[in-house]
């Protein structure tokens, strides 16, 4: 406690930031944190709402949804309706993080510690994000796209691009590959093989789709086989290498919204456990400060109201409510780790046997390197924390008069509420399965989709708009088929079939 | 460490102009339909400033495959207090909870139906006026030339030292230096080479023609830095020229029947055309000003309050204020100047007497002068004396002349339209 407190005051300067940024550094390597280095940017709120608009990203190619969200989220801003963030942090090498320069001391340290630690070691180090994300080539790649996409809008002219962006933009969240690892970008690469790509995937398609007959005796031998030969779940590659009649550069603009996909695919995964590292870390780091004198009572107590405010979750009846705050969850499970490493209870013992007694920080680093969202509540959530959040779980069948409570924060229902949680997190849930299964290649050329039902759940009226952007992108007739237990229970033509409208008036 | 804090709070913050004017252009259709709609509904005074749009949510959405409601949902809520395993709720009203996020769009007061967003009142203006031109647009040059501005004209070889063109100078000595020492560079480099010969011979006998060289070397190079490096031949400055400005200058003539028979009602709308005309045309000149003239059976120069809002009785002679116009220009505001506008509200009364001079001196006098007269009617009623006389003017002067009928205020703004809409300027 001999240390003397680094400020004493709200207000901050550079030389401050960098002597914070100096002691939280020396406690962040102290519990092995790995980071990329930090890039920390002073910004105002203006530039925080252009920031916002385009999901955070430095930059990114022009479109009009972009303009949108920035016109939406600075009405709001100005009404007093939004607070804004205090930080973004950005998934890049070195990894970015914006500061608003009205926060106060207190607060850009608090937002040091917990973006440029907490968020930038979990991008590091998680597997979601070692796989599908390319921290240090993002930037690079995001200049290429913008100005790939403004040189197409130069010769094909915006309303082209944009439309061609809105298509895209329709099936950006099955633009990406679930299952296999997808390659490392590389800006030199990406410029080099764009050319050779263009030739090479016109050809591809050429073949596909010729037309020239085959000999009779030939085709008579040759089975027909499917294509594709298996269902396809990343509808935007598939758009890219196979739809008959794009252009070539329209082919580049689809891959370059699906690698943004594809980079955004973690972040969306990984909510609750990138904040709650972030928080976790925040929270530590600062009281460590403050147990050796580095900060004062008062810096204290502004933290923990910053802090409070963060993770507060109201209950489901209260007005406010907005579904379950991440950080509470994340945070109150990171805390709850740690707690049933150090101090267990019999419980404990019975429910996590393999972490009960073990090193808390290897415990909390292995958490956090190899889950996402989803497997980390299954697997770490613990009654504690169930019964803390005093969670229930509601069903809502339809083939029921009744919704009816399926599990409480009890003995039978931890396991169940731990299990709806964990599923309510599953982006494969969350968004209706739908794949690719057939191409008529010979034929019409139509392309035929399945979806999937998850728990008998149809699809949303937003079917059609979507079925028409994908034909915008085939060209040729699209089906749709819902399927429950095997069985087609409903199908979307695009464009509509004429008899289904007649039955309908 | 390899971290580092940077201050970019010096950037430029309109990164998201570029998308804010795309999301204009997209919906630009309904956008324009907004401010019609804004103007015909409201006060003209009302544009100053920014305007507010609305656009329906359905035209903003950017769809993606969504579950609908229906089949088995699941949701895990934090805080209960009162339930345990098995409890049966009825359904909510409307469709049944469609899962945590979803309630918050009608907590945020304009709910998911309207995007509504402020457009400045530049941007408004734009939208408004957007495909319409002044007829008989030409920029006159003031006569006086009375202001100028300083343009750039190449090059002077005298000047001040402020005007000193440091690039065009230092290139001018480069070149310079260049051709002054050419010559004895050339020198320099063949009594190097034969030096360094002389010297790889390590012979005796060349003793004397090294020291020659040696010497001739030396006096080279001593030549060679003699020449400046600037020279006062080689300052240029930049010269600069006088040219004058032209300015354009309009003059917008309002005349109004204040008679007995226009109503307040009738007045306002007239005001309402007014105004929006004084708004296009201060857009398009650098200078407005505007004349206020109202009559009965005689015509008067008002101000504007008064021309708006004193009333008065009596009959109605049209040419009166005709006449006044013509006098005020030829008094005040010089063809060659100005660019003159003229617009003339009524309810279409006239003493039948007068409306022959009202041809006579609309169609030889006043025409001739104007960049553009329109005309508005007001009533309700079916076309009036002075409707029947200004056709006549219509017929022998279509470029120079419009007049329209108006009913009420949601008119306004069609017919302003259709007054000064682009075709006119091409016939």
């Amino acid at each position: 406690m001999s240390n003397k407190p680094i400020s004493t005051t709200s207000e901050w300067t550079f030389e401050l930031l960098q002597e914070y940024d100096d002691a939280i550094a020396a406690i962040a390597d102290s519990y092995r944190l790995s980071t990329y280095p930090n890039q920390i940017e002073v910004i105002n709120s203006e530039q925080m709402l252009d920031a916002y608009a385009s999901s955070g990203m430095p930059i990114n190619y022009h479109h009009w949804s972009f303009g949108k969200h920035f016109i939406s989220m600075e009405n709001s801003y100005k009404r007093g309706h939004m607070g804004l963030a205090y930080e973004i942090v950005i998934n890049s090498d070195p990894c970015i993080a914006y500061l608003m320069e009205e926060n106060s001391m207190c607060m850009q340290a608090l937002v040091i510690a917990h973006a440029s630690y907490g968020h930038n070691s979990f991008f590091k180090n998680n597997y979601l994000f070692k796989t599908w994300t390319d921290a240090s080539s993002i930037i690079d790649y995001l200049l290429f796209a913008r100005n790939f996409i403004a040189q197409c809008e130069e010769r094909h002219g915006v309303d082209e691009v944009e439309s061609l962006l809105d298509a895209c933009h329709a099936l950006m969240n099955y633009g990406v590959d679930r299952y296999k690892r997808p390659y490392p970008l590389s800006i030199q690469e990406e410029q080099t093989r764009q050319q050779e790509r263009e030739a090479h995937l016109q050809q591809q398609v050429n073949e596909l789709w010729k037309t020239i007959p085959v000999k009779e005796a030939e085709e008579t031998t040759r089975a027909h086989p499917v294509f594709p030969s298996e269902p396809q779940e990343n509808l935007l590659y598939f758009i890219e290498k196979s739809a008959p009649l794009l252009e070539p550069w329209q082919r580049e603009v689809v891959r370059i919204v699906r690698k943004v996909a594809q980079y955004l695919y973690p972040q969306r995964q990984t909510k609750v456990m990138n904040e709650g590292w972030a928080c976790f870390w925040h929270f530590t780091i600062v009281n460590d400060l403050y147990k050796q004198g580095l900060v004062d009572d008062g810096f204290m107590v502004e933290f923990l109201q910053h802090h409070t405010n963060v993770i507060y979750q109201p209950e489901y009846d209260s007005p406010y409510y907005s579904g379950i705050n991440p950080y509470t969850l994340g945070f109150a499970m990171m805390q709850d780790i740690r707690r049933i490493c150090e101090n267990p209870t019999e419980e404990d013992r019975e429910w996590f046997p393999d972490i009960a007694d073990s090193d808390w920080l290897t415990t909390l680093h292995f958490a956090m390197e190899n889950f996402k969202d989803d497997s980390f509540i299954l697997q770490f959530l613990s009654p504690k924390v169930i019964r803390d959040l005093k969670l229930f779980t509601i069903v809502d069948d339809d083939q029921q008069d009744h919704l009816e409570v399926g599990a409480i924060h009890d003995e039978q229902g931890y396991k169940q509420v731990r299990q709806d949680l964990a599923a309510s997190y599953n982006l494969g849930n969350i968004e209706p399965n739908i794949q690719i299964s057939e191409v008529d290649v010979r034929g019409d050329r139509s392309l035929t989709l399945q979806h999937c039902q998850y728990n008998n759940r149809p699809l949303g009226d937003t079917t059609e708009p979507v079925m028409r952007y994908l034909h915008q992108l085939w060209k040729f007739d699209i089906k749709l088929e819902s399927i429950t237990d095997d069985e087609v229970v409903q199908i979307f033509h695009y464009p509509p079939r004429r008899e289904e409208k007649s039955g309908e008036e | 460490m390899s971290n580092f804090f940077i201050d970019r709070r010096k950037n430029s913050k309109n990164k998201s102009a570029v998308n804010r004017q795309r999301f204009l252009r997209r919906h630009r259709a309904q956008i324009k339909e907004a401010v019609a709609e804004r103007l015909r509904k409201r006060g003209i005074t009302d544009i100053e400033g920014g305007e507010k749009i609305g656009i329906s949510g359905k035209d903003l959405t950017e769809p993606v495959f969504q579950h609908g409601s229906g089949g088995r949902n699941t949701h895990v809520l934090p805080g209960n207090k009162e339930f345990v395993r098995g409890d049966q709720l009825p359904r909510p009203e409307g469709g049944g909870g469609q899962g945590a996020g979803e309630g918050k769009a009608s907590n945020q007061g304009e709910g998911m139906d309207d995007f509504v967003f402020e457009i400045s009142q530049q941007e408004f203006l734009d939208f408004l006026f957007e495909d319409m031109a002044l007829p008989n647009l030409t920029k006159r040059q003031l006569a006086g030339n009375e202001e100028f501005k300083r343009v750039r004209a190449g090059f002077a070889n005298q000047g001040t030292p402020n005007n000193i063109d440091v690039l065009r100078s230092m290139r001018g000595a480069s070149a310079r230096r260049l051709a002054m020492t050419m010559g004895k560079r050339r020198q320099l480099r063949q009594a190097e080479a034969e030096l360094k010969t002389l010297l790889t011979t390590q012979d005796d006998s060349f003793k004397d023609r090294i020291a020659e060289l040696e010497e001739k070397i030396a006096g080279l190079k001593r030549r060679i830095d003699a020449v400046p490096f600037l020279d006062d031949i080689d300052i240029r400055y930049r010269r600069h020229r006088k040219e004058p400005v032209p300015v354009s200058k309009a003059v917008m003539f309002c005349l109004m029947d204040v008679s007995g028979s226009m109503d307040q009602k009738t007045k306002d709308l007239a005001k309402r055309f007014f105004i929006l005309l004084y708004l296009f045309l201060s857009r398009n000149y650098d200078k407005t000003e505007v004349v206020f003239i109202r009559h009965h059976t005689t015509a008067k120069e008002v101000d504007e309050e008064e021309f708006f809002y004193s009333r008065e009785t009596g009959g109605t002679v049209v040419s009166s204020a005709l006449d006044l116009m013509k006098a005020i220009v030829e008094a005040r505001y010089p063809v060659n100047e100005w660019n003159i506008y003229g617009a003339q509200a009524s309810d279409g009364d006239n003493w039948p007497e007068d409306c022959g001079r009202c041809i006579e001196v609309l169609g030889n006098d006043i025409l001739p002068l104007v960049q553009y007269y329109s005309y508005v009617e007001i009533s309700s009623r079916g076309p009036k004396p002075l409707w029947e006389s200004y056709q006549q003017v219509l017929q022998s002067n279509p470029q120079a002349f419009a007049m329209q009928h108006i009913t009420g205020p949601e008119d306004i703004y069609p017919v302003f339209r259709e007054l000064f809409g682009k075709p006119l300027e091409v016939a």
